[in-house]
């Protein structure tokens, strides 16, 4: 190591930042300069592939965490407190006594940050010295190091399999098209391969690539972000520039796949690579509770300060009264006795520390640990659970819990979301015929009929061993590895047919339209001439386009990728209609009523163990019944798996499929595919313009091998291609292109009534010299560095011009099971649901019903005009009418199922600032609102408008990356782990697997965890209260000088150890009403909407009662003891004593149902309190002088009077509580206690009662508004039955109070 | 975060290998346990505050209360009682005079007496108390100003007191430390009292008073102890008594020598102090006469005070008690009281819910089961 001097030091570090924060990088192999000292490394600026995510270093720890806990209010407040203790004139207590508190809380949360830290530094350390092979050019072959040996500029292979540890620009591949594939799940979660190609023209592709021969620059952007760009260029020595983009970058963090080898030079290392920064942690996010319980922090200080005030004027009166100096002033050190108002002074902050817990030092940690208590049980529901992709609910911001039972308004996005995003190949049109596909659809209905079939479907792959995907669920880590599980579940799901996404049986198979097929046949004989350029039928063409025009890829079974197609009898089978329905009827009978059994509680250890049983049976079953025919059956052909980015494309890829149009490889090159007659026919791909939301289309242009034409193959939204058709034939009669056209657009506007998405196919042939032409720019737009993007976008959409219809498709997208039913519960609950989409009004409404997100009985107002004046008055006349139809006295109940249709347009419009109070005003009295057509940026705006106009809570339910928004701006983003990537759910609060979820999170969970917290939070509010108040009012005895009867350890571990756990287990573990019940009746819910259990009322109520307590538990011992010659601390034993009994049994009060936990925990604090104090009363002596608690409580236990004092007090104290309990639950029983009380019955009875309660409603009578009549006097309506409804209410005799909620329903009954 | 996947990347690894060697692992599946406790399920008692359930528990406590209360205010109210005010600041009361002349340095006692008349006997062990209102022994510094160590016997806080006791830590003449130390001690009770009966016969003998068993027994063993050594004088030699003291520590009971030094009872029980302002202290025991049946007779009786305690600095009152005591202690009828009431209370407020049971609860249970 040679000397340098500190200026060259400096230079270089100066150097280094600049480099690091230019906005180019030029990279150059390391290998010239390997074995050379650091200061001569070229990329030595750039950071290592080392990582580090630990916050602090043994060393710093200490600084670093107390600064960072200093970061909060409370515990500056508490530390500022102990600090004014030091103060001779004011303390209150011996100083030391003083830090007692708010070092045991912050050692508490150090070493939960060191746990954390430590755990951090262990992964890391793994990670760092993961091995991987760098290129050495001493020893002339790749050498085995670890990770953070990794420098950029390195070269660096990477073996199949293997996770790449940097960010690598691929430069050669062992696959002979110079591509590789990864597989980013670990990243994004997204799992499909994804390709990668080789730089060109940077290596020849000769098998021995040779590092070191490597003599470019390479120049890329600053790090970012950004998973999906990455620019670059490499500049060989003759000044040649070849552009890379994403396509070459193998990105940390994935996995390789499907090839042997790849080499990769080091771009990005460690921190800068993508992954890693994209890799930040949790959110924090703060619930509408804590900023309710921040206010409230507020007003205890507030009645802090007040008490202080009393007490140091107090104090000072009471000074001024003495009429001399009495020999218990005590002087100062020299004998001299300060003035009054000095005193006084002095006094105010001595009660400030004597009062401080008023202000509630722990609540803010048992908030913390209360909330993992409930994330624990929310991520351990088994009926989150879903089996088919082996993910539990997660729960990434660990701070809103309760947030989820105050929803009022509900956002959801439609695909995906409501939907299950399989894609269903349902029918098309080609060149204006229409070609219905019935047996399709029959198989279909088959599938639909019986729900519980399909989850049978599912279950009984569980047993197919799955090892090598063992996940490990800890911690932080759980989002990976829960991504890394779903995809393996979901794979295991698919197993059944080929082992890939978006391929169950479902979307796989399609049973081919007869007429099509014999209309093929025929084009097939007919083109089998080849008799010149327009030969090709435009059916050929359509399925060539299905096949070709797509970005699906397409593995075998035999390649390297891990997920190799096991044996999977059922998929083999010659006809798969009949195995199928063969298997479901097998496996139904077994388990369909097993399934339904479920629910019953009682029943479930029973049901478990006779479902395995079952399923292996059947298990069993299937492969000896299945195994000869699929055994006999086993053709290449099968062994494909299509791998596509969206499941629109699979969808499409396997209906050409059935059509005998198998889409056989791909490569970047080119496409081959097998007709219908045998032939296999390579595609030659010359260029892909990938699908963008801008466009909205895809085009492929290939060269035909048989008619050597260009052709460009473009599929798209339909309002996205109609208007680029054109007539590219001059000869071509135009006229029947545009029947055809408006044939199609019939057709696809009965595609989208239905509920199918629709696509155009077109087809273009492009001439050589017009190619050529296009291509020069295409490349040019390739090298451009500055707005790329823009550049070959444009030039994307000058060549898809004047296409040709050829026709269009309608794929189904499933509902998810339980949608409406989740959907009903939800309004049911009194939670306002939205859905915002992308699809055409249509479409949109028609799932809208077929969700039961609108209802026959609704009054549907459609929205939709074309300039703002139109929006304005519809808007005012439509407020009008609702308005009237909602004052109308009549109608009041009726009112809320109103639903809006709107679309994106009209969207933008009422949105705008001036429209925006009217619309808000009509969504509210909307019950839902169905939004069409809207952009992910109309998404987060309309949530943002609602939540910032109406103040309500709102929640946002989505699973693709349009959604990632309107995620971000509601209260609560949930993500759904769904097909669409991870985007969503890494940037939502919770994810679930599966809408149905929501119900039970939102219902169950978050009624729990709101009612359980808000519970928790009032009644520490007021057992500080109370307790404080104990000391306040007795310093009207001692002359306002802040005397405590309580000696000042005993008083620390009240708070510290025998009151703390009762809280905490009372905010996780009560549980007001069963889950069974709260699902059952999803009114129950509204409980916690708007103000919920805690608000300023019920906050001052229970201060008042502190109030009321502290006053009995202080008054009636001194009035038993007045006169007496009792001791200060024989005094405060029994207040001590009597607060501890009050603050338990109002807890065991309000505690709604007794496990054996709470019994432990609140026995177990009394015990604590008793044996901690015997024990300190007994031991210390002089230990803690002044205070001298010796020998008190023993001699206390030992008199009568103790015992009758603290009963009469404690029961004096809790008797205005307890009755007001009583009295209300029996003369006006809140809905929370009626389903308590369905709770107690036993279980059928209960099921029967909700069910006859449900039925009620279900039979109400169907009404239908329309927007045209508004409703008038003379209009029939339920009001009518009012007085009758009320006694009917009344014999009946069913509780009147639900019958409240739901009045509506109970009114529509007699209609 | 990255860390974890790639965990479980490596696991899947491994565990790759040995199925592929044809082990039939079972995957761990994320499928929650199904527990009673991770369900929510475990087994619950729900009590439901209804009138119908807690009707019961309101009666109980009535039944219970009222007998209590009553046999608690039997009991108060058979407990004898006499408090005699001696402070003397009303101008004609007998200790007028002391009141007037007295200052903390005077060395002559002044001595007053005051006749009182028992109009009841006192039958058994009767107490004799001081009681001092208005003087606030809780006083937050006041209460502070001790130093436990000292009076516990350790010599090391004999010769150096702790800070608590300033400015009564060491005497500012001498520089000597004091003991005890601090404001409790120097503000002890010191007028002495005696009584006497006038008997009817025109005698007047002497009420023995007992000196000993006035203070807490874990006080005067465990707690208050005096530094080890033979003679107390010479143990307490470097030390100064407290300023407001006419005798050091280790003469304070001339009669006695067991009841000298830190144990003395009466410094015991002066050091005790008390919760609230008005508050009295056990000064001596009256024993039960083993012949007699009674310990004061009814009849006329004297107090002699040697009035040494200045109580005008705070307008203080001084009073004399004599007092039987019961189970319960002392004389208060709060507590009987107390318990009629709040027994009656609950009785009446059982009969209320006895009523809106009737109302309402019935038509609940009705509504319980589905018609």
């Amino acid at each position: 190591m040679t000397w340098r001097s500190p200026l060259a030091l400096m230079r270089d570090a100066l150097q280094g930042q600049r480099a690091r924060e230019r906005e180019l990088r030029n990279l150059v192999s390391n290998l010239p300069y390997e074995g050379l000292e650091k200061a001569k490394q070229p990329n030595r600026f750039f950071p290592s592939n080392a990582i580090k995510t630990t916050k602090y270093s043994l060393l710093f720890f200490l600084p670093m965490n107390l600064y960072e806990q200093f970061h909060r209010m409370a515990n500056l407040y508490f530390v500022g407190l102990a600090i004014l203790n030091f103060i001779p004139v004011v303390n209150a207590f011996q100083p030391e006594v003083g830090l007692i508190p708010i070092c045991v809380i912050m050692c508490l949360t150090a070493l939960k940050d060191a746990w954390e830290d430590f755990r951090r530094y262990q992964s890391d350390r793994k990670i760092n010295s993961l091995p991987c092979l760098i290129y050495s050019r001493r020893e002339k072959r790749y050498v085995e190091r670890r990770w953070k040996d990794v420098q950029v500029g390195d070269f660096v292979k990477v073996l199949c399999n293997e996770i790449i540890p940097a960010d690598l620009l691929l430069l050669y591949s062992s696959d002979p098209n110079g591509v590789c594939h990864i597989e980013t799940a670990n990243l994004d979660g997204e799992t499909n391969l994804k390709q990668r190609t080789v730089v060109s023209g940077i290596c020849p592709l000769n098998p021995g690539f040779e590092p070191e021969s490597f003599n470019a620059v390479v120049v890329c952007e600053k790090p970012n972000i950004n998973l999906n760009h990455f620019k670059c260029f490499v500049e060989k020595p003759d000044k040649d520039k070849v552009g890379a983009s994403i396509e070459s970058l193998l990105l940390r963090g994935c996995t390789m796949r499907n090839t042997n080898h790849a080499v990769g030079f080091v771009v990005y290392a460690g921190h800068e690579t993508k992954s890693m920064l994209n890799n930040n942690g949790s959110r924090y996010k703060r619930s509408k509770l804590e900023r309710k319980l921040n206010i409230d922090v507020f007003f205890c200080l507030i009645l802090l300060l007040t008490m202080c005030l009393i007490g140091a004027f107090g104090h000072y009166l009471w000074l001024k009264s003495l009429p001399d100096v009495p020999p218990f002033l005590v002087p100062d050190s020299n004998g001299h006795l300060d003035d009054p108002s000095l005193t006084s002074f002095y006094m105010f902050f001595t009660m400030i520390i004597l009062l401080q817990i008023l202000i509630p030092i722990s609540l803010y940690v048992s908030i913390e640990l209360v909330k993992v208590g409930q994330i624990f049980f929310i991520t351990n529901d088994m009926d989150l659970y879903d089996e088919e992709t082996d993910s539990r609910v997660q729960c990434r911001a660990l701070n809103i819990t309760e947030d989820l039972g105050q929803i009022e308004y509900v956002f959801s996005d439609k695909t995906g979301t409501l939907t299950e995003n399989k894609m269903v190949f349902r029918r098309c049109s080609i060149m204006g015929t229409e070609y219905s596909h019935r047996e399709n659809a029959i198989r279909l209905a088959v599938l639909d009929e019986p729900e519980s079939e399909e989850e049978v479907i599912f279950n009984q792959h569980q047993q197919l061993p799955r090892t090598r995907w063992s996940l490990e669920a800890e911690g932080i880590s759980s989002i990976d590895t829960h991504r890394h599980g779903s995809r393996h579940r979901s794979k295991v799901a698919a197993n059944a047919q080929s082992d890939v996404a978006f391929s169950s049986p479902l979307e796989t198979e399609v049973i081919p339209d007869q007429k099509l097929l014999e209309q093929i046949s025929r084009a097939e004989s007919g083109s089998g001439r080849r008799d010149g350029s327009r030969g090709m039928d435009p059916h050929l063409d359509f399925f060539l386009a299905l096949a070709i025009c797509n970005t699906v890829v397409v593995s075998l079974a035999t390649d390297h990728r891990q997920r190799v197609c096991t044996s999977a009898p059922s998929s083999q089978t010659n006809n798969p209609l009949e195995a199928f329905s063969n298997l479901v009827k097998k496996a139904g009978t077994l388990f369909q009523r097993k399934s339904n059994r479920n629910r019953t509680l009682s029943e479930i250890p029973v049901t478990d163990s006779s479902k395995t049983d079952s399923r292996a049976d059947s298990n069993g079953l299937q492969t000896h019944s299945l195994h000869p025919q699929s055994a006999a059956l086993t053709a290449a052909l099968e062994d494909l798996c299509y791998e596509a980015e969206s499941p629109d494309e699979a969808a499409l890829v396997y209906a050409a499929k059935a059509y005998g149009f198998i889409l056989m490889a791909r490569t970047p090159g080119s496409v081959t595919v097998r007709l219908p007659s045998g032939e296999e026919l390579v595609f030659e791909v010359l260029e892909t313009l990938t699908f963008d939301s801008n466009r909205k289309r895809m085009s492929v242009l290939v060269r035909n091998p048989i008619t050597k034409e260009y052709v460009l193959y473009t599929k798209g939204a339909d309002y996205a291609i109609m208007e680029l058709l054109g007539t590219p034939y001059a000869e071509n009669i135009s006229s029947i292109q545009k029947s055809i056209a408006a044939d199609t657009q019939h057709h696809l506007d009965c595609y989208a009534k239905e509920g199918l998405r629709t696509l155009c196919i077109t087809k273009k042939v492009v001439s050589e010299n017009e190619y050529q032409r296009w291509l020069g720019e295409r490349k040019r737009a390739r090298a451009a560095i500055e707005s790329r993007e823009e550049l070959i976008m444009q030039t994307s959409v000058q060549l898809e011009t004047n296409l040709t219809l050829l026709g269009a498709t309608g794929i189904e997208d499933r509902l998810q099971e339980n949608v409406p039913d989740s959907i009903m519960a939800l309004r049911e609950a009194g939670i306002h649901v939205w859905v915002l989409t992308g699809d055409k009004p249509e479409t949109a409404v028609n799932i809208g019903y077929a969700c039961r997100l609108l209802e026959e009985e609704d009054l549907v107002i459609n929205m939709s005009c074309t300039n703002k004046l139109a929006c304005t008055s519809i808007l005012d006349c439509t407020l009008e009418e609702v308005r009237r139809y909602g004052e109308d006295p009549r109608n009041v109940d009726t009112a809320p199922n109103t639903s809006l249709v709107i679309d994106g347009n009209t969207l933008a419009m009422a949105m705008s600032p001036d429209l925006q109070g009217r619309f808000v005003d009509l969504a509210k009295r909307c019950r839902s609102v169905l939004c069409c057509r809207v952009t992910p940026l109309q998404k987060s705006g309309v949530v943002k408008l609602v939540r910032e106009k109406l103040k309500v809570m709102t929640l946002a339910v989505g699973d693709g990356a349009n959604d990632v928004n309107m995620i971000q701006a509601a209260d609560v983003g949930i993500g759904i782990s769904g097909q669409e990537g991870m985007q969503a759910v890494m940037a939502s609060d919770f994810a679930i697997s599966r809408f149905k979820h929501l119900k039970k999170l939102l219902l169950v969970h978050g009624h729990w965890c709101y009612t359980r917290l808000a519970n928790m939070i009032i009644y520490f509010f007021y057992k500080n209260v109370a307790y404080v108040n104990l000391l306040f009012w007795y310093q009207f005895f001692c002359g306002f000088s802040a005397t405590a009867m309580i000696d000042y350890w005993l008083m620390i571990f009240f708070n510290l150890f025998f009151t703390s756990t009762p809280p905490i287990m009372f905010g996780i573990f009560d549980k007001d009403v069963s889950a069974e019940v709260l699902q059952g009746v999803p009114e129950l819910y509204r409980t916690g909407q708007g103000k919920g259990d805690y608000n300023y009322l019920t906050f001052w109520i229970s201060i008042l009662d502190a109030f009321y307590q502290s006053l009995v538990c202080f008054f009636i011992p001194y009035w038993a003891y007045q006169g007496s010659d009792v001791d200060i601390f024989t005094f405060g034993t029994p207040l001590n004593t009597t607060a501890l009994f009050t603050i338990l049994l109002h807890l065991a009060i309000e505690i709604k149902s007794w496990t054996v936990v709470h019994w432990i925990i609140m026995v177990g604090s009394v015990l604590l309190y008793f044996v901690v104090t015997l024990a300190y009363s007994a031991l210390c002596v002089t230990c803690n002088p002044p205070s001298n608690p010796y020998w008190i409580l023993q001699s206390q236990m030992a008199d009568p009077m103790f015992y009758l004092i603290c009963t009469l007090t404690t029961v004096v104290a809790l008797l205005p509580r307890y009755t007001f309990h009583v009295l209300k639950n029996s003369v006006a029983p809140s809905p929370l206690l009626q389903g308590r009380q369905l709770d107690r019955m036993d279980g059928s009875t209960r099921d029967q009662w909700i069910k006859e309660w449900r039925g009620f409603r279900g039979g109400m009578s169907v009404k239908r508004y329309e927007l045209s009549d508004p409703p008038s006097p003379t209009l029939e309506t339920p009001a009518d039955y009012f007085p009758e409804s009320l006694t009917d209410a009344d014999l009946t005799g069913d509780d009147l109070s639900l019958n409240v909620i739901t009045r509506n329903h109970q009114r529509d009954v007699p209609t | 975060m990255m860390a974890s996947s790639y965990n479980a990347k490596e696991e899947d690894g491994r565990n790759s290998n040995s199925s592929t060697h044809g082990g039939a692992a079972v995957a761990k599946s994320k499928k929650p346990d199904n527990t009673a406790f991770k369900q929510q399920r475990l087994p619950a008692w729900q009590p439901i505050l209804t009138a119908g359930n807690v009707l019961p528990a309101f009666f109980v406590i009535g039944l219970i209360f009222i007998p209590i209360g009553i046999g608690l205010y039997v009991t108060s109210n058979n407990i004898r009682e006499i408090e005699i005010d001696y402070t003397g600041s009303e101008s004609g009361s007998p200790c007028n005079d002391c009141s007037t002349n007295f200052t903390w340095n005077t060395t002559t006692p002044c001595i007053c007496t005051v006749n009182f008349t028992l109009n009841q006997p006192f039958e058994g062990n009767v107490y004799m108390y001081y009681g001092l209102s208005n003087f606030y022994q809780n006083h937050r510094r006041y209460v502070k100003s001790r130093d436990d160590s000292q009076l516990n016997g350790n010599i090391k806080s004999l010769k150096e007191p702790s800070k608590e006791c300033e400015p009564y830590r060491t005497d500012p003449v001498t520089k000597k430390p004091i003991a005890p130390c601090g404001a409790i001690a120097n503000s002890l009770f010191n007028d002495t009292l005696e009584l006497f009966h006038n008997e009817p016969n025109g005698r007047t003998t002497a009420v023995p008073l007992a000196k000993r068993g006035i203070a807490w027994y874990t006080d005067r063993t465990v707690k208050f102890r005096n530094p080890v050594g033979d003679n107390l004088s010479e143990v307490f030699k470097d030390t100064e008594k407290p300023m407001n003291w006419m005798k050091p520590v280790y003469e304070l009971d001339p009669s006695d020598p067991e009841n000298n030094g830190f144990i003395n009872e009466d410094f015991i029980v002066w050091m005790r102090t008390a919760a609230l302002p008005t508050f009295r202290k056990l000064y001596r025991i009256i024993h039960k006469n083993s012949s007699s049946t009674l310990t004061l007779p009814s009849g006329s009786y004297t107090l002699k005070v040697a009035y040494n305690y200045p109580v005008s600095s705070f307008d203080g009152r001084k009073r004399m008690i004599l007092s039987t005591i019961s189970w319960m202690g002392g004389k208060n009828p709060f507590l009987g009281i107390a318990y009629i009431t709040v027994g009656s209370i609950c009785f009446f407020l059982g009969v209320v819910l006895l009523i809106i049971h009737h109302k309402y609860d019935s038509r609940n249970n009705s509504a319980d089961i589905p018609n």
